[in-house]
């Protein structure tokens, strides 16, 4: 049975289980049309021409878990951001795990996607925001066709939230080859503020594939803090789609840590819709063995006076694979945009492969874009400068490409996930530094 | 070094419509329209071409009529009926003439107009010209100076009868006929073009120039260029293009191989001035040229262009860095106004070990035109210690253009450096208020810093070069500023 039949079988079962009597399942019928149409990305188009999903669609996935699996604290502790108070959405194989989380009503909603889809409370928000902005490509459209779980965060006017939001998704391995649907919408109000930790991460060796979408809405003077942490088991994939809308002098903030997963794609569009908005898309990459991560970014600048910031920076070893396609498009009544965009490369093996492709599409006239784009490698002389001085190799090289990396870790303004990334790196690198010199 | 002068500007910007629109009335001997096999034998038999050539052409052909037409490009266009299109066209006082007396008086009026009196070519630039009118070449000159180093330049028609062995040798080597749409029609049905061949250790003495032009109504023109550039020589190659006025779309689709053997050297540069259409949009040419050159070892190929005509243009000059050392250089100026399309760059493939890349493109966009950078950097596995700079610069002169760029990088070594950037920007206001301060007017300052933002290409072009760009970047411009 292919993929698709597969999906299209699943669908009458998803049926079982949810309220079809509503808003949300009517779009889940139409997205599944769009994604039969649409199908999986295949290379020759040109947004996928970088990555082959060939290798993840040929299993045969089971879409929902069987039955209910419950960890202990103990077991996740140490994926969670625990040295500070947050509030906690965990998911087990796609379902809310009620015990391991810590959700909230009072002056805002941090809850559950399921409960707002469901609840006519919340019926307004949904018919207002949810799948607004994701654009329809085959993925997307397969999420929002069997979408029924994942974060739900409205913040209401002049509310800073006083802790970060930490999402995670669990996976168990209890089905030996796994797809899930996260689904996650984001919308802050007039000068609110929120911080959102994100992470995927599977507790097996088996196979499995996430397919997330996320909606931002940043509305006037907002500001959105995310970060995303992409350590998973070399047997995980993740494709993720974030869409970010934004209103007058807002500012979102999107930073990528990728050192995990066997597949990686990141698809992170933002759409400037007020004036004064400031985007930032940081990133940094560290991969080896046969890893494969693709950061596919688009900034859309459809008003005056905005700016937005990239900055990615990735090392590559061994066989490891890296894709950068930045985009960045000026309509012709954004005038005053200031776009800029970094891409930063070291290939450290001869194995290793850079493809990237940086580009401008611009209407306006009065404007100010640039893009860089580099490749190369550590430098000779500066790691012979550390050796001559005692410094071994291994460590000099971990420190030079820290140093490298160091201008995005600077921007991240929790200095535990700060810390935590740092410690990343180190054994990513196979150091034992701690870089907070 | 210009001898041009402002009133002359002043006085080209007063009739700045199309000037090199006009049409010269002479009998052709053209073919009936279509596309078919037989018609390809014909333009084979016309030219009496061995049967190898005619064999060449019809797999070529096979293989195009089972190709599609590519879409990816930044581009908007009403596709040429291909079975519209007359493939051959002559002008009618053939064969060849003796000398210049007996050239159709219409044609030297031709060539006057467009400024390339032979004469004058002859005594004062030195250069020696292989002129294309439409499909035919009518005149040669100074061949017997380029025959005593050995050189050969001549239509590639004669050296299919003449050097049949070095034609089979290298055409299609590095174009293959099947390697894109309109590469492959040219393979099938290209009329003629310019052959030239440099051999060991020869430094040509002059520049070779080749102006094409495309004269008779609904004729496409396909030309073949081929220049082989034996072990040690060196040879700086002109291709300059105007075509006159006309409202229907012409295509032109050309292909252009240059093989650069051990430690040779191939600069080739263009002019590229075909009628554009006019400020509506309507007209103009379709200029789909594949352009690509191979590096054997420490050989040298540079692309130098400025490209200011034509409706849609669709251009990749590019660089197989093939052997070790070997540089490839691209530079380009692409100047757009009212409705033209260009999407343009350069691909540099890095094969050999300490090749060297660099690619400098400049787009201007005004009026209501679209302009694309597109290029390609590849580093391959075994390409140790490749170097590549990239550099794409946009200026947009007011609202209605836009500029884009499409730069791909894939690079699997890490012993590599590639480096790009890409800037756009308009015309300060301050820049042009520090002119009109000094009594130089808007237009005139948006010349000059045009000047300037092209001015590191502009210098790479050989000298009488240099000057006609010049010329021809402010006309293409005037009246654009808002």
């Amino acid at each position: 049975m292919s993929f698709k039949d597969h999906i299209l079988s699943s669908f009458i079962a998803l049926e079982n289980e949810v309220e079809t009597n509503n808003y949300v399942h009517k779009l889940r019928g139409e997205a599944l049309k769009d994604f039969e149409n649409l199908g999986i990305p295949q290379r020759k188009e040109e947004a996928y021409k970088y990555t082959s999903l060939k290798s993840l669609f040929n299993k045969d996935y089971s879409l929902f878990p069987k039955k209910e699996t419950s960890i202990d604290y103990g077991d996740i502790k140490k994926y969670l951001i625990h040295q500070i108070d947050a509030y906690r959405i965990i998911f087990i194989d796609g379902i809310y795990s009620s015990h391991l989380s810590q959700t909230t009503h009072d002056k805002f909603d941090v809850c559950l996607m399921s409960s707002a889809l469901n609840n006519p409370k919340y019926a307004s928000v949904i018919e207002n925001y949810y799948n607004k902005l994701a654009t329809k490509d085959g993925l997307t459209s397969l999420n929002a066709a069997f979408a029924k779980e994942g974060a739900y965060i409205h913040i209401g006017k002049n509310i800073a939230v006083e802790k970060p939001i930490e999402i995670v998704y669990f996976s168990t391995g209890n089905e030996a080859e796994m797809m899930t649907q996260p689904r996650n919408l984001v919308v802050v109000g007039e000068n609110s503020q929120v911080q959102v930790i994100e992470r995927h991460q599977s507790l097996s060796d088996n196979a499995v594939l996430t397919n997330c979408v996320t909606e931002i809405y940043a509305a006037k003077r907002a500001l959105v803090d995310w970060y995303k942490i992409q350590n998973d088991k070399l047997s995980a994939s993740l494709i993720d789609h974030t869409f970010a809308e934004q209103k007058d002098n807002s500012e979102v903030r999107i930073h990528t840590f990728s050192f995990g997963g066997k597949i990686t794609r990141n698809n992170l569009s933002f759409y400037q819709r007020g004036e004064h908005c400031n985007s930032v898309l940081n990133g940094v990459t560290i991969i080896e063995g046969k890893q494969h991560v693709d950061h596919s970014t688009l900034v859309h600048h459809t008003a005056p006076n905005c700016e937005s910031f990239q900055e990615y920076k990735q090392i590559f070893d061994e066989r490891a694979v890296g894709v950068f396609n930045g985009k960045v498009l000026v309509d012709k009544i954004a005038q005053k945009i200031n776009a800029y965009q970094q891409n930063n490369n070291i290939l450290v093996s001869d194995t290793s492969t850079i493809n990237a492709k940086p580009q401008l599409e611009i209407f306006a006239d009065d404007v100010r874009c640039s893009h860089g784009c580099t490749i190369g490698q550590l430098d000779d002389e500066a790691l012979f400068y550390m050796q001559a001085r005692g410094i071994p190799k291994k460590e000099a090289r971990a420190l030079l490409m820290f140093a490298f990396a160091n201008s995005v870790l600077e921007t991240v303004k929790i200095p535990e996930i700060k810390s935590r990334i740092t410690k990343l790196i180190a054994t990513k690198l196979g150091v034992e530094i701690g870089f907070d010199l | 070094m210009s001898k041009y002068t402002e009133e002359q500007l002043e006085k080209e910007l007063q009739n700045k419509e199309y000037e090199y629109g006009f049409y010269t009335e002479m009998e052709s001997d053209t073919i009936p329209i279509g596309l078919s096999e037989d018609v390809i034998r014909i333009i084979s038999a016309k030219k009496n071409e061995p049967q190898w050539m005619l064999d060449w052409r019809l797999q070529a052909y096979r293989v195009f009529i089972e190709m599609e037409e590519p879409e990816w490009a930044n581009v908007n266009y009403d596709k040429p009926d291909l079975q519209a299109i007359s493939y051959y066209s002559a002008p009618n006082s053939k064969p060849k003439y003796d000398s210049l007396d007996e050239v159709d008086p219409e044609l030297l009026e031709t060539f006057k107009k467009l400024g390339i009196s032979i004469d004058e070519q002859k005594k004062l630039a030195g250069v020696a010209m292989d002129i294309v009118i439409d499909s035919v070449s009518v005149a040669t000159t100074f061949k017997e100076t380029l025959a005593e180093k050995g050189i050969i330049f001549c239509p590639i028609s004669e050296a299919i009868q003449d050097h049949p062995e070095l034609v089979k040798k290298h055409l299609g080597t590095v174009v293959p006929q099947k390697d894109n749409y309109y590469a492959a029609l040219n393979s099938a049905v290209f009329s003629d073009g310019s052959f030239c061949y440099i051999p060991k250790g020869v430094k040509c003495p002059m520049e070779l120039s080749t102006y094409f032009r495309i004269n008779e109504g609904g004729t496409g023109q396909f030309e073949r260029t081929l220049v082989v550039a034996d072990e040690g020589s060196f040879v700086s190659y002109l291709e300059g293009c105007t075509a006159p006025s006309r409202d229907e779309n012409q295509l032109h689709a050309a292909v252009v191989e240059l093989i650069a053997m051990d430690d040779a050297e191939i600069k080739y540069s263009t002019v590229q001035n075909w009628y554009p259409g006019n400020a509506e949009g309507k007209g103009g040419v379709f200029n789909f040229v594949t352009k690509r050159g191979i590096c054997e070892k420490n050989a040298k190929i540079s692309w130098t262009q400025v490209e200011t005509g034509s409706a849609v243009t669709w251009k990749y000059p590019s660089c197989i860095l093939k052997g070790d050392n070997s540089v490839g250089e691209f530079y380009s100026i692409a100047v757009t106004n009212n409705y033209q399309q260009a999407d343009t760059g350069t691909k540099m493939i890095h094969l050999g070990k300490n090749t060297k890349s660099t690619i400098i493109s400049k787009g201007i966009s005004a009026g209501k035109s679209q302009n694309s950078y597109r290029g390609l950097v590849k580093i391959g596995p075994r390409a140790t210690n490749a170097r590549n700079f990239s550099q794409c610069d946009s200026l947009l002169m007011g609202n209605e253009c836009g500029a884009h760029t499409f730069p791909y990088i894939e690079n699997s070594n890490s012993t590599s450096k590639v480096e790009h950037e890409a800037t756009t920007s308009k015309i300060g206001e301050d820049q042009i208020f520090y002119c009109n301060q000094r009594g130089i007017d808007t237009e005139k300052a948006i010349a000059l810093i045009v000047n300037g933002f092209s001015k590191e290409v502009l210098n790479k072009l050989p000298m009488e070069f240099a000057v006609e760009a010049q010329k021809l970047l402010e006309i293409s411009l005037e009246g654009s500023v808002g």
